[in-house]
């Protein structure tokens, strides 16, 4: 038998899971350009409402859902960065931080206007559905397949960054983008590809997560903090950091959220705080 | 510590180094640029001279070794402060303060010397005397003319000029010009050339330079760094009759 | 650009550029015309000058110092609590009320400015709005103190000069917050025209250069980030007073992007892009308040893309070009 704060642990994990996945695009394309984007959960948001609108309209499985959601995340960001984001990659940090604010402004309003303010219910399959006894802990079997998906998403990542021509070529223009462009690499179309990449995972953490923390139109808003917190955590560009910061915010959310509910949000921010007095460039950031 | 016969020495470096990883960027480096010096520091490409002014100026770190201003040990000081004591820099790249215009950026520098750039009660304009000496010093860069200007309107060897007239402002003892003609035309280099060697007497001066021509015609000593590390130093005579440095500098740069 | 002729010396040029403006003028009397044109209206009329204050206070920043904060309403938020508490529980005389509120915001700000001064870029972006989702998260769990979400009640504010009540008009609260926004304005515009004014503008232009000329970046900032700490206290002191309560909205996020964003609609790094932002802001939203607040967002958010793609200096950056090109034809 264990005690309940392995049952803790095991949520918070799965928290942290689930905003690995939701900010290790930011992460990486923040990496790589420089760029402050305050619409990343606006991404999110549009894989979360593909899933619900397929799953409830259409009537779609709610795992075949997870592909689309990714794509059409994907896709949208594309457009966006083509049309809005390419124009503001040498411009300040401020032009930067109130156009991906615009952005995801209008990505609530749409949202609202398309959706309503309401929570979206979702129905995941029922092999999904209950928990399973571990030990004497009772483990969600969707919090179960959490894990697995993030799990899945961090092995290709790192595969994919470590062993393709593409993954060589994110990491060198991360590296130093001026020699990656003296070497013949496309700076460019990396970082676009690389931005449709992470904004799609970024919708795939936006489907999985109504089941979750559910789905309304501040979702651009509200998970943009915790997004944002995981990335300064955990260092820009740094898929290891990403993924530690977002253990030990998901870890430290719950446990706070359980144990001392009166603090509220006060653990993490303070986490954060701390974390950057500490170490600017994040845990695991090297400028 | 061995002062030559000239005193004690404007700047020193001893064992200065300079390492990221593998890579020596700067290897026991030990240089004295006497009083009123007019030393130029050459080398080829990526010999780890804008990293030796980097070093000397307190932007970049060394790994281990002092630098020592009039005799000081200036080593753990912050930038500003090493500016505050009379050693003062300027950049191979503009780096200037685009949206002012040379007036106000050098009142600026002058302010900062002077020490009243945190007050925030007083209208700039009564500061008569900072206001007339930074129009001085952009007189004498032949700036006067365009001081209303904004900076980055200016023609681009006017820009270069007002590199040296931040750095002036500050009333360095000891001045670092990162090829302080970089980018400008050849006809035009000459020019501002002209103004760093009409320079007051008292100034130690340290220039990076590519062209030989200039550095041959205004330096009373030449140092060569290879890869890191002090190559030679000498004379220009001495330089110039240097088969060595013939061999790692001259020749590679006279058919590039 | 003024051209340089024989009669300007550095000097006369330096004190022209400080010189009042006939249409700064104009502003200013303009501003008295609610009194006469708007009666009804006064009331909003306080908030706009409550808020063009705190716009002017993030420009000190913002715009001059080129200090992104997204977490500005914490400032505005203690001023708020102070200035309530101070009336609730010691004295509701409210010059004191200022006071207090402007002295605990700018203790804070000088306390964190050692924090903000080591930061930069994206960093300093999340250091900033983590502290004020850290400050609104500590008004929100004081509710012994705070009132929590319900607010705090029992804010009383005694006449000014014990003889002007806070009419239900909103006329005195006018006249109040108009004339404190007349003085810190006063203020502000002589910083501008200071040494100080110019080193931030330094900052802003060029970071790196800073310390090449001898100036130690931080101590500006630190002075920069205090002042304008003191000031947001100041609006949020006044915006207790004039409507008797303080809440948790008065140091949400939602404030913080609300002044970036007029401040950025006006012109950020000129005196009256906050002023002008605050008023078109405060007024539009006043005009659609029948629209939901999150259609009231979309439009902000188009009207940012927009400024950002085509107004990168705000409205005020837009007319000085129009002006320019109009008087050299």
């Amino acid at each position: 038998m264990l005690p309940p704060i392995f049952g803790v642990l095991f949520d918070g994990i799965a928290y942290g899971m689930l905003l690995f996945v939701l900010s290790v695009g930011l992460s990486v394309t923040l990496g790589l350009m420089n760029f402050v984007n305050l619409a990343h959960c606006a991404f999110a948001m549009i894989g979360g409402y593909v899933t619900v609108t397929l799953v409830n309209q259409f009537g779609w499985p709610f795992l075949a859902t997870l592909p689309a959601a990714f794509a059409a995340a994907a896709v949208t960001s594309v457009v966006l960065e083509r049309l809005l984001y390419r124009r503001l990659y040498r411009a300040s940090d401020l032009d930067q931080v109130l156009l991906t604010i615009g952005l995801a402004f209008i990505s609530v309003s749409v949202a609202a206007y398309i959706f309503g303010t309401v929570q979206q219910p979702i129905s995941t399959p029922e092999a999904l559905r209950g928990s399973v006894q571990f030990l004497g802990l009772n483990l969600g079997k969707y919090r179960l397949f959490l894990i697995g998906v993030a799990l899945v998403v961090t092995l290709a990542l790192v595969i994919g960054l470590e062993y393709t021509r593409f993954g060589a070529q994110v990491r060198a223009s991360v590296d130093n983008q001026r020699m990656a462009r003296g070497l013949g690499i496309d700076v460019d179309w990396t970082f676009a590809s690389t931005f449709a990449l992470g904004s799609g995972l970024a919708g795939l953490g936006g489907a999985l997560a109504i089941e979750i923390v559910g789905l309304d139109p501040n979702f651009s808003f509200t998970y943009l903090v915790y997004v944002l917190i995981v990335v300064s955590v955990g260092g820009l560009g740094s898929i290891a950091g990403s993924f530690a910061a977002a253990m030990l915010i998901g870890i430290s959310d719950i446990a706070g959220k359980y144990y001392v509910p009166e603090l509220g949000a006060f653990l993490i921010y303070l986490v954060m705080v701390v974390v950057l007095m500490w170490k600017p460039a994040g845990l695991f950031g090297k400028r | 510590m061995t002062t030559h016969s000239g005193g004690t020495p404007a700047l020193s470096t001893r064992h200065l180094s300079k390492s990221f990883g593998s890579l020596v960027v700067a290897r026991d480096i030990e240089l004295n640029l006497p009083v009123g010096a007019r030393y130029a520091l050459i080398g080829p490409n990526g010999a780890g001279k804008t990293t030796l002014i980097n070093l000397m100026t307190g932007m970049q770190t060394p790994n281990a070794g002092q630098i020592l201003l009039g005799g000081e040990d200036i080593t753990a000081l912050e930038p500003q402060h090493r500016v505050r004591r009379g050693l003062a820099r300027t950049f191979q790249i503009n780096t200037l303060f685009a949206g002012l215009n040379p007036l106000e950026a050098v009142t600026l520098a002058v302010a900062e010397r002077r020490g009243f750039a945190g007050k925030f009660w007083q209208n700039i304009a009564d500061e008569k005397d900072a206001i007339e000496e930074a129009y001085e010093i952009l007189v004498k860069l032949r700036l006067g003319d365009v001081c209303y200007q904004t900076t980055r309107e200016l023609p681009y060897g006017r820009q270069r000029l007002l590199e040296i007239a931040l750095a002036l402002a500050t009333k360095p003892k000891v001045l670092l010009l990162d090829e302080p003609a970089a980018g400008v035309p050849q006809d035009e280099s000459g020019d501002i050339f002209e103004v760093v060697a009409g320079l007051s007497d008292d100034l130690t001066l340290l220039f990076i330079e590519h062209d030989m021509h200039v550095v041959f015609r205004f330096a009373s000593h030449i140092i060569v760094m290879v890869g890191g590390a002090v190559f030679t130093e000498g004379s220009p005579a001495e330089i110039a009759a240097d088969p060595g440095v013939r061999e790692v500098y001259l020749g590679k740069r006279h058919h590039g | 650009m003024a051209q340089p002729t024989t009669t300007v010396t550095p000097q006369s040029y330096l004190l022209a550029r400080g010189r009042w403006h006939p249409l700064e003028i104009v502003f200013w009397l303009a501003t008295l015309l609610p009194f006469v044109l708007f009666p009804n209206y006064l009331s909003l009329a306080s908030q706009i000058a409550i808020t063009a204050l705190f716009a002017l206070s993030l420009d000190l920043i913002l715009g001059y110092a080129g200090i992104v904060s997204l977490g500005h309403a914490a400032f505005f938020g203690i001023g708020a609590y102070s200035a309530g508490l101070f009336s609730k529980y010691v004295w509701g005389e409210p010059f004191s009320g200022l006071l207090v509120a402007a002295a605990l915001a700018g203790l804070l700000g000088y306390g964190t400015s050692f924090i903000i001064s080591r930061f930069r870029h994206l960093p300093l972006i999340m250091i900033t709005l983590g502290l004020g989702l850290l400050a609104h998260e500590v008004a929100n769990s004081a509710h012994w103190l705070t009132g929590g979400s319900d607010g705090l009640q029992g804010v009383r504010t005694q006449p000014i000069f014990g003889v002007f009540r806070f009419d239900l008009y909103g006329q005195t609260a006018y006249a109040y917050s108009l004339g404190v926004l007349f003085i810190v304005f006063l203020c502000a515009r002589r910083l501008i025209n200071s040494p100080f004014g110019l080193a931030l503008r330094g900052i802003r232009e060029n970071w790196n250069r800073m310390p090449a000329i001898g100036a130690d970046s931080r101590a500006h900032i630190r002075k920069a980030y205090t002042i304008a700490a003191i000031i947001a206290g100041i609006c949020g002191a006044l915006l207790t007073q004039t409507t008797n309560s303080a809440s948790l909205e008065s140091i949400s996020f939602q404030r913080s992007a609300d002044v970036l964003v007029m401040l950025v609609l006006g012109g950020a790094g000129r005196l009256y892009g906050g002023l002008v932002g605050a008023a078109i802001f405060m007024i539009a939203r006043d005009q659609f308040s029948g629209i939901a607040p999150q259609f009231w967002y979309f439009w902000i958010g188009v009207l940012l893309v927009a400024v950002v793609m085509f107004l990168p200096n705000g409205i005020l950056g837009g007319l000085a070009k129009i002006t320019a090109r109009w008087r050299r034809p």
